[in-house]
């Protein structure tokens, strides 16, 4: 076992964590852009996403396929209550309050599943096979490459939407300006409810994809939806590719630090990028620093 | 005629205090984890314990005192415990005290316990609560040194020399990691590899790269689900083949549910009798205890009993003990102090005015993992 073995496959476990909180990073960008909100109840939909695919695949003993699709169908209804009846209603609120009801939602949400759906600990069958397959030394699983190919397709499709059609080019609008937005004729509440439904849905896509692997549980939001917001942050909030490095940069550097310093850190290692961060390029990694126009 | 009038008057008082006897009622104040993060360790020991007390009650009671049930959740909260405590003592006037769930809860309570001069039974495995002895306080679970140890007994037997250690961040997973630490130097094994994984990681593959590359001769692993289960599947993903070790903390069917039968294929690991009950030889003394509880269980709650209810159920027998010198707290303290050889849940029970645990390396048996079932680890 040499040394670039070993951190052949520390770069790959890297990787294939990294584009889980990518992913779970672009829902959080995607509200953010929309809305000015940062939506600390994204972690609950991929919670949504892994425990009610079990839900159905287990209890209600549906094939996979239709299992994962019903239970993107219902996390994806659950972002659009949630507009409604916890964002919708407050009119002129303020970020720090819309935060802080993300917050309270988040524990709604984790609350209501963990009654419903119970306090233990499942898992799902892989999509394709145990077998590790081997890359240069190191070794992934069929699943990390299904994880590899969702991220790559949900980012190309919302790249496409967001520069290509009316609707992304509208809710990028709204990012930029809401009043001016709904001046020349957007429909501003659409857009909002729009994104929660596009995050939520990709949530709960991710949520589904890495239960095979990481088991899910009702309480798998919490973690998850900070090392994705960790990834917003450090790719600037952009919905794009800038989110999708900034969970990869995550992803292999706590897969680095575990594995070369000591694994005690690992969760340190995160948190101190994102204040690093925060302090010095609150912007992100890949944004020019925006200039204020008035 | 005096006499004879003394004589009725004596033996009417006698019945009276007979009575009385008969008619004074046990209290027991419960403090479990129901609901909160612990809620898997509170909500089988409530269960339990009510379904003792309603058997018990419809016997006509323990040593014919009626039993009377308290039980409070304490939501896994430190502050909550100790409140409830206090209000158990006072308002509800309890003569025994059993929980709380977690070690942290249980380590608060004692100042409480001890000052009101009631005894606590904990349901938590921390080594601290019965070490050093405290007059007051018992805990039915075994230690993590007697598994620790349980483990590393097996190791040598299999000529280990080499052992990578890969424990999980919290209470459990530290105090399992400095039990082994300390054993295995005692033992002369060598620690090649000291990792460590958050509760809520999701890939524990860098950590096992790492230990792949130090040889070692087998890995013990220390946590509760689904750490353990990850670690298993990655241990495969990584086609490491040395012998992977897991604690008691996963043993449960749970376990290899989680991590496939697949990847849980040859681990070994020590479990408490509950979990293996239909592997035991017919002449264990605690079979038919186990099948009648597993079975009664099944029968109230519709899933099988786990090990952390086996807590609680040992904590009532323990209070039974108690309850033959009488009902007062002073008397159940004495008479669990001399529980001598009390077949129970977790194990055989003999306590003394030194050891408020009672359990021994029989507490546990090593199993193996075999095609998704236990098998006795010879």
């Amino acid at each position: 076992m040499n040394l670039v073995q070993q951190l052949s496959q520390y770069i790959l476990s890297g990787l294939s964590t990294g584009a889980i909180y990518a992913l779970i990073g672009v829902g959080f960008a995607i509200i953010h852009n929309a809305t000015g909100i940062i939506n600390f109840a994204q972690g609950e939909f991929v919670m949504l996403g892994g425990m009610l695919t079990f839900f159905f695949f287990s209890a209600l003993k549906v094939p996979l396929l239709l299992a994962v699709a019903l239970a993107t169908g219902v996390s994806t209804m659950a972002g659009v209550v949630f507009e409604r009846l916890a964002i919708r209603p407050l009119k002129n609120a303020t970020p720090i309050n819309l935060v802080i009801i993300t917050i309270g939602g988040s524990i709604l949400i984790r609350g209501i599943a963990m009654l419903l759906l119970g306090k233990d600990t499942h898992s799902l069958p892989t999509f394709s096979g145990d077998e590790p397959i081997m890359l240069g030394g190191a070794t992934v699983l069929p699943q990390h490459l299904w994880i590899f190919a969702v991220t790559l397709v949900v980012i190309v499709c919302s790249k496409l939407f967001f520069s290509h059609t009316i609707s992304g080019k509208a809710m990028r609008a709204c990012s930029y300006n809401r009043r001016a937005a709904g001046l020349v004729g957007i429909d501003v509440r659409r857009m909002v409810l729009f994104s929660f439904t596009i995050s939520a849905a990709m949530g709960s896509m991710a949520g589904i994809i890495i239960a095979p692997l990481t088991m899910t549980s009702y309480d798998v939001g919490v973690m998850l939806g900070l090392k994705g917001f960790c990834a917003a942050i450090i790719g600037g909030m952009s919905s794009g590719l800038g989110t999708v490095f900034g969970g990869l940069i995550l992803g292999v550097l706590e897969a680095l630090g575990a594995g070369l310093f000591s694994s005690g850190y690992k969760d340190a290692i995160a948190f101190i990028i994102l204040l690093l961060i925060l302090f010095i390029r609150p912007q992100g990694l890949f944004r020019r620093g925006e200039s204020e126009r008035v | 005629m005096g006499r004879i009038a003394a004589a009725v008057v004596g033996i009417g008082l006698f019945f009276v205090a007979g009575l009385a006897q008969a008619a004074e009622s046990i209290r027991i104040g419960a403090l479990f984890a129901v609901t909160g993060p612990a809620s898997f360790l509170g909500e089988p020991e409530k269960n339990t314990l009510e379904m003792l007390v309603k058997d018990a009650n419809a016997k006509g009671g323990i040593h014919g005192h009626r039993v009377e049930l308290v039980v409070y959740d304490t939501q896994g909260d430190v502050t909550k415990a100790v409140q409830l405590a206090n209000k158990l003592i006072k308002n509800d006037r309890v003569s025994v005290i059993v929980g709380p769930s977690t070690t942290g809860e249980t380590m608060a309570v004692i100042p409480v316990a001890e000052k009101e001069k009631i005894p606590l039974i904990s349901c938590a495995a921390g080594i601290k609560i019965t070490e050093p002895v405290k007059k007051w306080v018992f805990k039915t679970p075994a230690n993590d040194h007697v598994a620790a140890e349980k483990i590393l007994l097996h190791a040598a037997r299999y000529k280990v020399k080499h052992i990578a250690l890969i424990t999980v961040s919290d209470g459990f997973g530290a105090s399992g990691r400095e039990q082994l630490k300390g054993l295995a130097a005692r033992k002369g094994f060598t620690i090649v590899a000291d990792e460590v994984y958050g509760p809520k990681d999701t890939d524990m593959t860098p950590q096992l790269t790492k230990i792949r590359s130090v040889k070692a001769d087998a890995v013990i692993c220390w946590g509760t689900n689904p750490g353990p289960a990850i670690i298993a599947r990655n241990m495969k993903q990584l086609g490491i083949k040395i012998p992977l070790y897991m604690s008691h903390g996963v043993a449960s069917k749970k376990f290899i549910q989680l991590a496939g039968a697949d990847a849980a294929e040859g681990i070994l690991l020590p479990a408490g009798k509950l979990a293996i009950f239909d592997k035991l030889p017919k002449n264990d003394p605690q079979v038919r205890l186990l099948r009648d509880y597993d079975q009664s269980y099944r029968k109230a709650f519709g899933v099988e009993a786990s090990t952390f209810g086996g807590y609680a159920y040992d904590a009532f027998l323990l209070i039974g003990m108690g309850a033959r010198k009488g009902a007062s707290p002073e008397q159940i303290r004495d008479g669990i102090e001399q529980a001598k050889k009390m077949v129970s849940i977790s194990g055989i029970f003999t306590m003394s005015p030194r050891d408020h645990n009672g359990l021994d390396l029989s507490a546990f048996e090593m199993v193996k993992i075999v095609r998704g079932d236990w098998e006795l680890a010879r």
